[in-house]
């Protein structure tokens, strides 16, 4: 017999890390892998909301942010090969040619 | 204090400390092993929570599938280690003020709402058992058919849109 508000928080814990990750790492490798503790941390959350109503529609939601991440992740890797492919750097303080 | 409660604090301490040790590790590799340990731990915290279904898709999806993509991309661009550029000043304690700020409000809003009070019990030997799979796949194809198509056309279009992107030009412009 768990409380169901430390899962909680857990998980807003988990969310803070994945949040400073993308806040203060450089590297946007490291930034998606902050995204992806981020979006498990929300997983976290809803598996136990759906463990403490017992029923199945939040595992079933948790199926679809998987689905979604996956996606997520295999085009923004390839932005992320492109992008160094055409500047021979990924470093996200560099990437600034919008910039006036 | 019951087993389920000391198990979940082992499993939150090798959660955080796997989690600081992705955000805080300078070499990429480092940072993506100790992102597929949290994977994994947050699994086993989905088995507890008498979910399996989604227990073993987090670890075929993410702390397999995605985690092996994330390593191939850093060997394959070499970016283990970036080399330091300037940063803006004070950003890292501004990121660390708004984290705490964060924290501090979440454990705010438990402490003094409580809106969510329950206790989620030990999963009852229903859930360990296939039934627990067949209702899972009997709602994802009655009740939620029309978002699990949809999700089939968004892997089709990312797939798509992966290989357009990393595709050789012809004629060789770059």
């Amino acid at each position: 017999m768990v409380d169901i508000s430390y899962y909680i928080l857990l998980s807003a814990v988990l969310f803070t890390i994945g949040a400073m990750g993308v806040l203060v790492r450089r590297n946007p490798l490291i930034i998606f892998m902050s995204v992806e503790l981020m979006l498990n941390a929300a997983n976290l959350a809803f598996v136990s909301f759906a463990s403490m109503h017992g029923s199945l529609d939040g595992q079933i939601f948790v199926f679809f942010v998987m689905t979604v991440a996956a996606a997520e992740v295999a085009v923004g890797l390839a932005l992320i090969v492109q992008i160094f492919k055409s500047r021979h750097s990924i470093n996200v303080d560099e990437m600034n040619s919008l910039k006036g | 204090m019951s087993i389920d409660l000391i198990l979940f604090l082992i499993l939150a301490v090798v959660a955080l400390a796997t989690a600081l040790g992705m955000l805080l590790s300078k070499h990429a590799v480092y940072s993506a092993l100790f992102l597929v340990l949290n994977f994994a731990t947050i699994a086993v915290f989905y088995l507890l929570l008498g979910a399996p279904f989604i227990a073993i898709s987090q670890v075929t999806v993410y702390a397999g599938a995605i985690m092996v993509l994330f390593l191939f991309v850093i060997m394959l661009l070499g970016s283990e280690v970036l080399a330091p550029s300037k940063v803006l000043r004070g950003q890292r304690w501004a990121a660390f003020g708004l984290a705490v700020v964060l924290v501090a409000e979440t454990v705010y809003l438990l402490v003094s709402r409580h809106a969510a009070v329950g206790v989620i019990a030990r999963p009852d030997a229903f859930l360990n058992t296939m039934d627990s799979l067949r209702e899972i796949g009997t709602a994802l194809f009655t009740q939620y058919l029309l978002p699990f198509e949809v999700t089939s056309i968004l892997l089709l279009v990312a797939m798509v849109g992966a290989i357009v992107l990393t595709k050789q030009e012809k004629g060789g412009q770059k």
